[in-house]
């Protein structure tokens, strides 16, 4: 991919297009509104199972499954979710699945909603806590490189990684209701 | 009220390729008794998974038929995630709950379903293919046949007296289980591991 084209992707599409490098074959996820137009590729692929998730928990059920049937999942979910599933992440580190979590962050840039910033301010340091792999994300243009390099260490390394999607990086979020 | 070794053991005869996955407590050891297998997938903790477990093993294979076996604490831990299996639909899914009403590894406190929680309704109302009740032995053969050839998702509420069984402990290795479990798959299905 050339630098021209690589800028012009927004970054979900760098996301996405890293999704179909490394094959991944389902996606769990709970909706969310930085996700959203990676979730919306993600359901447009006909080579992925878009699996809509009632808390992010489960996903960590579906990443294990996934990797027992031979098949590379990815979980798409926003801070607060990973409090949700602090425990499930045991499955992973003591069977050793590979899982590969991207994270739209709440509760730090420009927050309008101080509900979110318990969980968010804590958000990295849990998932170091519960052994995941953890690279932060501020710029679009380093999206391609580092989700890609995440997913070799996930895929080929059987490791554990979570890539953060700052709030800045993300954008504010509209509140006009 | 069924004896769950014996019903368990039943459902695991002649089992060809079915996949296999224990909710933690006693259906792991259930199933370890039933006759130790590389397509059995224990699990011994992540309370609550086992359904989601299940969907992600039937949504890679889809032709092979997957048992998830868990108990009544643990189905409901993850009640939500019946929800999740109703949209994806996966045809080759059975759970099957081991009920007795009780939280057997934690010193038999009642669980939801002695107060009559229905999990036959819950799994109806997520779209379930099929959902039911069975508490005589004589069932056994019926619900085996669901397993290996019902149209899914199915979700069998089996109604097992609250006697402990003696403990059949299968190996607390997550790696080892895993990778005999993915050896297996792949030795069976003539594809290879990613």
């Amino acid at each position: 991919m050339d630098d021209i084209t690589k800028t012009a992707l927004h970054w979900p599409d760098a996301i996405y297009a890293q999704f179909r490098r490394v094959g991944i074959r389902q996606v769990g996820y709970v909706p969310d509104a930085g996700h959203s137009r990676l979730i919306e590729l993600c359901v447009k692929d006909p080579n992925i199972h878009d699996v809509v998730l009632t808390t992010e928990e489960e996903g960590v059920g579906l990443a294990a499954g996934a990797a027992l049937g031979g098949q590379r999942a990815a979980l798409l979910m926003q801070s607060s979710g990973v409090g949700n599933c602090i425990n499930m992440f045991s499955l992973l580190r003591n069977c050793g699945f590979p899982c590969l979590v991207l994270i739209t962050m709440r509760g730090e840039f420009a927050e309008f909603n101080p509900w979110q910033v318990p969980m968010g301010s804590i958000t990295e340091a849990s998932l170091k806590l519960c052994g995941f792999l953890t690279y932060r994300l501020e710029e679009p243009d380093d999206v391609d490189d580092v989700v890609g390099g995440g997913c070799d260490m996930a895929f080929a390394g059987g490791l554990q990684v979570a890539i953060v999607l700052s709030q800045r990086l993300i954008g504010r979020k509209e509140w006009t209701r | 009220m069924l004896d769950r070794r014996e019903f368990v053991r039943k459902l695991l005869a002649d089992r060809k390729g079915l996949a296999v996955v224990s909710g933690l407590g006693s259906p792991t050891y259930d199933v370890a008794a039933g006759g130790d297998h590389p397509l059995n997938f224990y699990l011994w903790g992540a309370m609550g998974a086992a359904a989601m477990i299940g969907l992600g093993l039937a949504l890679a294979q889809p032709a092979r038929r997957v048992l998830v076996l868990t108990g009544d604490g643990e189905a409901l831990m993850g009640l939500g995630s019946l929800a999740t299996v109703g949209v994806k639909q996966p045809g080759n899914l059975v759970v099957v709950v081991l009920d007795n009403q009780h939280y057997g590894e934690t010193g038999m406190q009642p669980s939801h379903t002695r107060s009559g929680i229905d999990l036959v309704a819950v799994a109806k109302a997520c779209k379930f293919v099929d959902a039911l009740h069975v508490s005589e032995i004589g069932a056994a053969s019926r619900v085996r046949d669901l397993v290996h050839h019902g149209n899914g998702p199915i979700l069998v509420q089996a109604r097992i007296s609250n006697e402990a069984a003696p403990r059949v402990l299968p190996t607390r290795d997550g790696h080892a289980v895993k990778l005999r479990f993915m050896e297996a798959l792949s030795k069976s299905s003539g594809q290879s591991i990613s």
